[in-house]
Parts: structure tokens; C-alpha cells; sequence
């Protein structure tokens, strides 16, 4: 089971670090802010980029239908993954009819989902991450702790340690434009070096058929530009039904993600070209399921674009790695219980349901009401632990009598008064571990109000 | 003008003060306020839990307490904000239910409040309030919203309010959350201490007790030089 309060707990001891990740992700949301307030019509944005996901959600057998026709006319190889097995073995299947070995992928949170590196290094193939952030966690054999700056969770030591290991780089050089152009030099031979590209999507238009791919880098030009045979996986929510509907998503991706007025390469790959083939993967994986759920749905508007990490301050304080989870933060909360309730049940609850995140959000997903609705499919599904329900029953049951409740509150004010302080405060109840608890005064406000307005006011 | 006072549980056992403040707040404003005496929670603890259903019963004694008022008052956004959103409508009781503040302003028309609190003070936004029931404008949405609490504190004679760096982050008390997840709980309510300290407060107010004794209690771990007040108690300091 994912156990985020440990974690959580454990990123926290090491409070220097902890502060660090909390302000420089802080800033994000800070430039994020400067950039939609600048803004007039950032509300209306929102309001269209919701409600053209909502739109398509309801209709995506059709616009996926649409979007086949059309990629299929462009001379695309449309493919179906109805689960992350199918879409690895398509891809090893592609790249094995190409005769390709060396694949230069570009940022995709869906591979990460299917756990696709593994099992082609499985089966012979090099896989080489080629953003940069997802590149470091690759080096490190980690997961990324964030989706859109996936290695959000290093220090430019880290950074410099880690290279200086794996790509032979000056000892203690931490200078970022130093490590950032050996980086380079090191992508470079493995882009000139490879015979595929592989690149996740950000959108995918169903009346033209393109896919959009949006990069800080250029790495998903360069890969798909030098490899033999080019490969793009989407999650079949990624779809938007016209081209005119794009630039609503644009303006509001960069803005949210980075607070960039736009991304620096926003690159639309519609036919193949001449004796390169050129293969979109249309995958599922749950996704289906997720649509099928009516307080749920709404998480498929996605774009990905981390805003609600960025505010998140459960987020900035606990680390993507607390989750446990592919999608980590506020969303990856509502998306991964989808997945596997039991495992995930403790993410719902990772959150004090704020609402920073349904209001940051570009397409006004309502997080953090699926987040209390997933709390209560929690209990109805008795995952809640008995240190929840046993008192909270018993809370239940004294809530529903006005006399029951007064009989409570008056025990426990006397029990308050008179108990020793070191008790009271005991660190053995985790309220008290480094909180006061409040003083028990003699009298409840209804006492006082019997004793002061004796016949009501 | 007959008004249900409602007031949550917490406040009830552990800061009747704040009780009071209220209650002699609207009844300075003119109002004719019943406290009906079998009232116990709204519910909010056990269905943030996600025992919704073992809160139906408390959401039936709530609608039956309340029963036969126009307007319910309660001087906590959180628990309003429950009662408004999270029952169902079938429990929700007849008459309109308020947070204090948006009840002076949006219904009894009063935006100036003859309290004096000479003193430093940090407004604490509650976030159920803020972002629940649109109390104020928050800093993630581009819009002009009137600001209830800021006004009312505002108006107070001798009050100065000071900024903060980041005027609307939660403070992490989150119901059991302060409990489940203690750790990022206390972290975010340091920062939050801090955030307030830095800028020169004596006192943290808002309109939940709940987030500011969570913040009290680590204030007074620490042996901070602050202190925490509900907005009540400062819009009914009078000279």
C-alpha cells in the first residue's frame, strides 16, 4: 500500500531540503500566477477549455473514430492498446519490423504509466530519455517526481554528482550551463546514434489527424527528425475535436505549466515523411473505465500541465516520490485510486481539500470534490483503517442526540481540567506531538447561553 | 429579524468566547438571534473521512434542530461550507445558511463595523471559506470579487492589517488531516506562523477556529509571541 503519511514524513526530516523544494516550486506557481493574471480572459479560457474536454469526453468514440480516419488518410499507422502490455508489445513490434535498437524517446508520463523502458531493455532495445530532467531520473534509476519537471526533487549538486558518475564530467562542477551542455554533448551522440523516436503527446486533433507535442528542449523534433521510424503514444483522452480548438490549449498549457507565455517548441507532426513511417499508439488503459464513472470523468481533462502541483502545499512539502504513483500531486490523487483502490486508498487523503488545485486548474477539474468523493468510496469499500472509523462511529453516534453530545463534551472539559499537562499534551496522540491542545474551559458556549439568556434572546 | 444561530462544536466546548462574540455581534446589528440548544456538529469530521453515511444522522438532527429559521448563522466558513455543499439536498435545512461575515455584508447590508482593535493583525483566509463559499477573490482565479472579511476587518478603528507572502496557502489543519498526515500538517502550519511573524502580526484572525487552533496550538508549543482571535471577537471589541 502507497504510504504517503511516512513519506511524506520521512522528505519532511530533512527540513533544509524540504523548504527548498517548497519555495522553488512555490515560484512556479508565483510566475504561473504573473502569467494568467496578465491575462483578461484567463477565466473565459478555462471555462472554453473545459467545457470543449467535457464535450469530447461525451463523444470519444466518435472523435476517436474521427481522428483514425483522418491519421489513416495522412498515411499514419493508427494502432489500439487497450492496456500498457499491448501498447509495449506494439512498440517492440514496430521497432523490431524497423530492425531498430537504439530509441530516443521524448518526455511521455504514458510510458511512465506502462512502464515501458523496462520492458524493452528487456528485450534488447536502448532506450535513451532525451528531456533533460527525465534523462537525470532515468541516470538515476528513479521515477519522475513531478510531470512536467520531473527532477524538480534535485539539487545542481545532485545533478553534478550524478554526472560526474555516469557521463565523466569535472568533479564539484555544479555550474548548471556546464552540466546542461554536457548533457547535450551526451544526448547529442545518442540522438545521431538512434534508429527511433518515441514521443508522448499533449494533443491530438481529430479533424487533421496531427498530434501536438509540446518541448522546453526540441528533443521530440530532434529524435523524430533523425530516427528511421517514428512512434507517438497517447492515452485516448488527449484527443480535441478541431484545429481552431487548439490555440485555447496552448495559451493555457505553458501559462499553467511553466509561466511561459508559450513553450518553446510546440510541434504538430501530421503525415509521415518520405520512407519513415510514422505510427500513433492509441491507448486506454483504464481510461475507459475512468470515463465510466460519473464523478470521475472529469479527471480525463487533463492536460498535464502540473499547476496543481505547483500549488499544491501537501505537494511542495511532501515530494512526488510520497505518492507512490506514475502521476503523483493533487490529480495523480483522483486518477491512480482508478487503478487500484486498495493500494492507493491512502492518496484521497493526502490533501486537506484546500480547492487550490480545481481553481488553478486550466480545465476546471473539480480535484478536490473527486478527492472527497473518492474518500467515501473508500469507506463504502471498508478500506478506511478502524483508527478512523472506531472513533469517528462513535463521533457519529454522540453528533446525532443534542443531550448525548452535551453529556460528551462536559466529561471531556473535566477530564481536560484536571488531567496533568504532560498528559494532556501527551506525545503519544498526534495532535499533541507539536501542538498545544486547546485549554478545556469550564463552561460550553451553550452552558453560558443558559446561564445569560435564560429565555432565548 | 430572527436568526438560528449555529455554533460548531469545537467552538461550542473548547472557545465559547467566540460563541458569545457572535451572538452579541448580531444582536448589536439588530438582530433577533435564537440559539436552538439541541444543536451538536454539522457532520464534517466523519464525511471528510469519507463516513458520509454514518454523518446522515447528525445531517437529519442538524436540518430538525434548524428547522423553522430564514437564516442560520455560523462563524465558521467550513462547517457552512458542508452544510451548503456536501449534504444532501433532501437534509439541507429550509432556511439560508451563512458565514458570519458574508451574513453582515451580503444580507444585512453593513460593511462598516464601530469595533476597535488597535493592533497588528494577519488575516488568515480559511480556505472553505475563501474558495468554498467565494468569501474573497483567491489568488489562483483572475477576478474581481469583493472581499467580505477584509472589509469588515477594514472598518475596524485602529486595526492595522499586514501582507503576506502568501496571502491565501492553506494552513494545513484539515480536519482528521491534522491527525493522518501530522507531519505535513505542522510543516505547513510553521510556515504559515512564520509567514505571519515575518510580516510583523500580533494576531492571526479568520473565520474558522479550527485552522487558528491548529495554529494556536503550535504557537504556544513554540512559546511564540503571537496570538490567534476569530474575526468575532475583533468586529466586537467595542472603545
Amino acid at each position: 500500500m502507497s504510504q504517503h503519511p511516512e513519506a511524506a514524513a520521512r522528505f519532511i526530516a530533512d527540513n533544509e531540503r524540504m523548504a527548498w523544494h517548497d519555495r522553488s516550486i512555490w515560484n512556479a506557481r508565483k510566475k504561473r500566477d504573473l502569467a494568467s493574471h496578465s491575462i483578461e480572459e484567463w477565466e473565459q479560457l478555462r471555462s472554453w477549455a473545459s467545457d470543449i474536454k467535457e464535450h469530447t469526453l461525451a463523444h470519444l468514440d466518435h472523435y476517436l473514430e474521427v481522428f483514425e480516419k483522418q491519421a489513416t488518410a495522412n498515411g499514419v499507422k493508427v494502432h489500439w492498446a487497450a492496456t500498457a502490455e499491448e501498447h509495449n508489445r506494439i512498440v517492440l513490434g514496430i521497432l523490431r519490423e524497423n530492425e531498430a535498437r537504439h530509441m530516443v524517446k521524448s518526455k511521455s508520463m504514458l510510458t511512465e504509466e506502462c512502464h515501458l523502458n523496462p520492458f524493452l531493455e528487456a528485450n534488447g532495445i536502448e532506450v535513451i530519455d532525451t528531456d533533460l530532467g527525465e534523462r537525470i531520473v532515468q541516470l538515476r534509476e528513479e521515477i519522475p517526481s513531478h510531470i512536467v519537471t520531473p527532477a524538480i526533487h534535485l539539487k545542481k549538486e545532485d545533478v553534478s554528482k550524478l554526472f560526474e558518475e555516469k557521463l565523466h564530467t569535472e568533479p564539484g562542477n555544479a555550474d548548471p550551463t556546464y552540466l546542461t551542455r554536457e548533457a547535450r554533448k551526451h544526448l547529442r551522440a545518442h540522438f545521431l546514434a538512434c534508429d527511433a523516436a518515441l514521443t508522448g503527446v499533449n494533443f491530438a486533433v481529430a479533424e487533421t489527424g496531427t498530434v501536438v507535442v509540446v518541448t522546453n528542449e526540441g528533443n521530440s523534433d530532434l529524435g523524430v527528425h533523425l530516427g528511421k521510424v517514428q512512434i507517438h503514444s497517447m492515452g485516448i483522452e488527449k484527443l480535441i475535436p478541431k484545429w481552431q480548438d487548439l490555440g485555447i490549449f496552448t495559451r493555457l498549457l505553458a501559462r499553467s505549466a511553466t509561466g511561459q507565455p508559450i513553450s518553446i517548441y510546440t510541434s504538430h507532426y501530421t503525415k509521415p515523411r518520405p520512407d519513415v513511417p510514422m505510427h500513433i499508439i492509441l491507448v486506454d488503459n483504464g481510461r475507459t473505465e475512468q470515463l465510466s464513472r460519473e464523478h470521475f470523468r472529469k479527471s480525463l481533462a487533463c492536460i498535464r500541465c502540473g499547476a496543481c502541483m505547483n500549488t499544491c502545499p501537501i505537494y511542495r512539502r511532501s515530494g512526488g516520490h510520497s505518492y507512490g504513483s506514475t502521476i503523483p500531486g493533487p490529480i495523480g490523487s483522483i486518477l491512480t485510486p482508478g487503478k487500484d483502490l486498495k493500494k492507493y486508498s491512502p492518496l484521497p487523503f493526502a490533501s486537506t481539500l484546500c480547492g487550490s488545485c480545481s481553481d488553478v486548474c486550466p480545465v476546471k477539474i473539480d480535484i478536490h470534490d473527486q478527492l472527497y468523493r473518492w474518500r467515501q468510496i473508500i469507506a463504502e469499500e471498508h478500506l478506511l483503517p478502524k483508527y478512523k472509523t472506531i472513533p469517528l462511529g462513535l463521533a457519529g453516534r454522540i453528533f446525532a442526540r443534542g443531550k448525548r453530545y452535551d453529556q460528551a463534551g462536559r466529561i471531556a472539559r473535566w477530564w481536560l481540567r484536571r488531567l496533568p499537562a504532560w498528559m494532556v499534551n501527551s506525545r503519544l496522540n498526534a495532535w499533541s506531538k507539536h501542538r498545544d491542545l486547546p485549554n478545556a474551559p469550564r463552561n460550553s458556549f451553550k452552558e453560558w447561553y443558559e446561564q445569560n439568556r435564560p429565555h432565548g434572546s | 429579524m430572527k436568526v438560528g444561530l449555529f455554533i460548531p462544536c469545537y467552538i461550542d466546548q473548547f472557545y465559547p468566547q467566540v460563541g458569545v462574540a457572535t451572538l452579541e455581534l448580531l444582536e448589536h446589528l439588530g438582530c433577533q438571534v435564537v440559539y436552538p440548544p439541541g444543536q451538536t456538529c454539522c457532520g464534517q469530521p466523519l464525511a471528510n473521512t469519507g463516513m458520509e453515511k454514518a454523518a446522515q444522522p447528525t445531517y437529519d438532527h442538524f436540518q430538525e434542530v434548524f428547522s423553522g429559521f430564514d437564516h442560520i448563522v455560523a462563524p465558521s466558513g467550513s462547517c457552512v461550507y458542508h452544510v451548503v455543499h456536501h449534504y444532501p439536498v433532501e437534509s439541507r435545512p429550509q432556511g439560508k445558511v451563512w458565514e458570519l461575515c458574508d451574513f453582515i455584508v451580503n444580507h444585512l447590508g453593513v460593511t462598516q463595523i464601530a469595533a476597535s482593535f488597535p493592533h497588528k493583525v494577519g488575516l488568515h483566509p480559511s480556505c472553505h471559506g475563501l474558495r468554498g463559499l467565494r468569501l474573497g477573490p483567491d489568488s489562483e482565479r483572475v477576478e474581481d470579487r469583493p472581499d467580505v472579511v477584509r472589509t469588515l476587518l477594514a472598518s475596524v478603528s485602529g486595526i492595522e492589517l499586514v501582507d503576506l507572502d502568501r496571502r491565501d496557502e492553506c494552513c494545513g489543519f484539515g480536519g482528521t488531516f491534522a491527525i493522518t498526515e501530522e507531519a505535513v500538517s505542522v510543516q505547513m502550519g510553521l510556515d504559515k506562523i512564520s509567514d505571519h511573524q515575518r510580516h510583523g502580526a500580533e494576531i492571526i484572525t479568520g473565520t474558522d477556529v479550527s485552522c487558528l487552533m491548529h495554529l494556536e496550538g503550535l504557537i504556544r508549543r513554540q512559546g511564540l509571541p503571537l496570538q490567534t482571535r476569530h474575526i468575532a471577537e475583533i468586529l466586537n471589541a467595542r472603545l
